[in-house]
């Protein structure tokens, strides 16, 4: 091994060394600024608050940075399969045939189980049912997503239209979820779930990075693409309704912090680039959340800023086309 | 040894490869020819499993390519196909390294890296190994990825149109390496070829095809026949024996 070669591999995880300090400073910050004493009620509040964050930050990393390895393209995010849009669909079909009083008196932990079940049937129906295991363009498989997606938001947004005005504001309550009132329970169901998806992930860790390489030459190399694929899309499902439910969809985090991740450690190993993102994203949603607590005093959504300054990037990639 | 048995590819009603029936040559070089269209690069994609095909049945070694598992196969049969883009930043050294997946699983051991340095140097690319990929030019790229086939160091290699985008000095070290691999390594390989000269003068075997078919195949000089020629390409080429070559002129 030459000299170079190495040089090659340490820059990036000097990267991650860098980025896990500054993430961990985030969350010291984060638990530790203006508690005025009360550290027996503070400290806890805020754990589950910060374990909160880095679950979902965690969730919409990966599955970001997994989905756009598989489909090959830096621009896209799980959203466009129309996660999002069922997502509130099953909140609303939920709310217009149960009500708010049945619906808030649900074990929220079968209410996620639920939820988790629908998405991933979804996406095994989008890959398998759809096109009867015959070998099809994955890019017909994100079409039929886009289209669905139109599809969940119209009646989504048919249903919202005949339920009562108060259920509306209950229903409208879930979608602007936050970090400030996590359930605890469905934290920990969350983190299972997130652990299992992370195990089998960790098993698959190399053949991501063939992927990077396209269909074709990852054929070649004896990857079962189809297999793989699928597979991975059931992972980020899964990664998805874990976001979702904690925190409501937001759909352009997951862009913003997978190119950022790309450009900070600029690397194909998913062993780095994926650690490398989770933590960008951790870093975004704690800083975030302490400017928003300090700052703002709670006055404004984080997913407003989330979506301001997404929308910004993507239109900057859009712009200076076809990124790396 | 390579075998299909009534391949064919349908794209609708279209017939793209048209009930193809052939055994490839164990050893040596093996080149298809024939005009744009012709079905050469689909059916090269078929038998490499890349491409489902709509019928028949493709043999490597007596395995059925569509049920052996992908990684069996990778160690018997390698495919460089002709446009390969990437969306991640790869040094040269990388890219070559991948070839060795089938083996390593992407945990390379030292006699891995004595693969992947053999290939490097084989393909003439040492000065350029630590070079992030898009920063080559395409005939340097189009070598790295040769390099990671070789590297993958099966009996079967399939390459279509290697020499693509190569200067003249690279298309023949490309095909003296070829030819050195086949000799020494007891390798086969199966080109799809534009340049009728180099596939005159560098195959074992020919195969013509033409509109989805086999429409003939032989050694050089049984292919290399005016008449043979202008059956496949509708093209009046003369042909002249040069040092032992059969040489076509077609420029004018």
């Amino acid at each position: 091994m030459s000299a170079d070669g190495l040089v090659v591999v340490r820059r990036p995880e000097r990267t991650l060394f860098i980025l896990g300090c500054v993430a961990m400073a985030c969350a010291a910050l984060f638990m530790l600024i203006d508690v005025g004493g009360q550290w027996d009620f503070v400290l806890p509040f805020r754990g589950r608050k910060l374990a909160t964050a880095l679950l979902v930050g965690y969730a919409i990393a990966v599955s970001t940075v997994l989905f756009q390895t598989v489909t090959g393209n830096r621009v896209l995010t799980p959203a466009i399969l129309g996660f999002d849009n069922l997502y509130v669909l099953i909140q609303t079909c939920l709310l217009f045939f149960l009500g708010s009083g049945t619906v808030a008196g649900l074990d929220p932990r079968l209410l996620f189980g639920v939820e988790v079940l629908i998405m991933v049937a979804f996406s095994g129906l989008l890959y398998w049912g759809m096109f009867g295991g015959a070998r099809r363009s994955l890019h017909l498989v994100l079409l039929t997503g886009v289209v669905l997606g139109v599809l969940f938001r119209s009646l989504s947004s048919f249903l919202q239209r005949l339920i009562d005005p108060n259920e509306f504001i209950f229903l409208q309550d879930r979608f602007f979820a936050s970090f400030n009132n996590p359930d605890q329970e469905l934290l920990v169901v969350s983190f299972l779930l997130t652990l299992g998806v992370s195990i089998l992930g960790f098993r698959m860790l190399r053949t991501f990075d063939v992927l990077v390489l396209g269909k074709e030459t990852a054929i070649n190399l004896g990857v079962d693409y189809q297999r793989t694929v699928a597979l991975t899309l059931v992972l980020v499902a899964i990664l998805v309704s874990v976001s979702s439910a904690l925190v409501g969809p937001v759909t352009f985090f997951g862009l913003l912090v997978s190119n950022l991740a790309h450009a900070l450690v600029r690397t194909y190993k998913h062993a780095l680039i994926l650690p490398a993102a989770a933590l960008v994203a951790a870093v975004a949603l704690v800083a975030g959340q302490v400017v928003l607590e300090q700052v703002f005093a709670f006055d404004t959504n984080p997913r407003v800023i989330i979506e301001f300054v997404g929308g910004l990037v993507f239109i900057t990639m859009l712009m200076r086309k076809s990124p790396r | 040894m390579i075998e299909a048995k009534n391949v064919t590819k349908r794209y609708g009603p279209t017939l793209v490869v048209d009930d193809v029936s052939l055994r490839f040559p164990v050893g040596g070089i093996t080149s298809i020819i024939g005009p744009n269209g012709a079905g050469k690069s689909t059916l090269l994609s078929m038998i490499s499993r890349v491409l489902p095909m709509s019928s028949g049945n493709v043999l490597v070694d007596g395995l059925d390519v569509v049920t052996t598992p992908g990684d069996e196969l990778a160690r018997r049969l390698a495919i460089l196909r002709q446009d390969n883009h990437l969306t991640s930043r790869l040094t040269v050294r990388e890219l070559v390294t991948f070839g060795r997946y089938p083996h390593s699983k992407g945990r390379p051991t030292v006699k891995d890296q004595e693969h992947v340095e053999r290939a490097i140097q084989h393909m003439g690319l040492e000065a350029l190994s630590a070079r992030f990929l898009d920063e080559l030019s395409g005939g340097q790229r189009q070598r790295a990825f040769v390099a990671m086939v070789l590297c993958q160091d099966t009996d079967y290699v399939l390459l279509d149109e290697p020499l693509n985008g190569l200067d003249l000095k690279h298309a023949v070290s490309m095909m003296k390496q070829l030819r050195t691999a086949a000799n020494t390594l007891g390798k086969s390989f199966v080109l799809v070829l534009h340049d009728l000269n180099f596939a005159s003068c560098y195959s074992d075997h020919l195969i013509a095809m033409r509109d989805g078919k086999v429409a003939f195949q032989g050694r050089s000089e049984d292919i290399m026949r005016p008449d043979v020629l202008r059956a496949v390409y509708d093209l009046e080429i003369a042909i002249q024996q040069i040092n032992g070559d059969w040489i076509a002129t077609h420029y004018r």
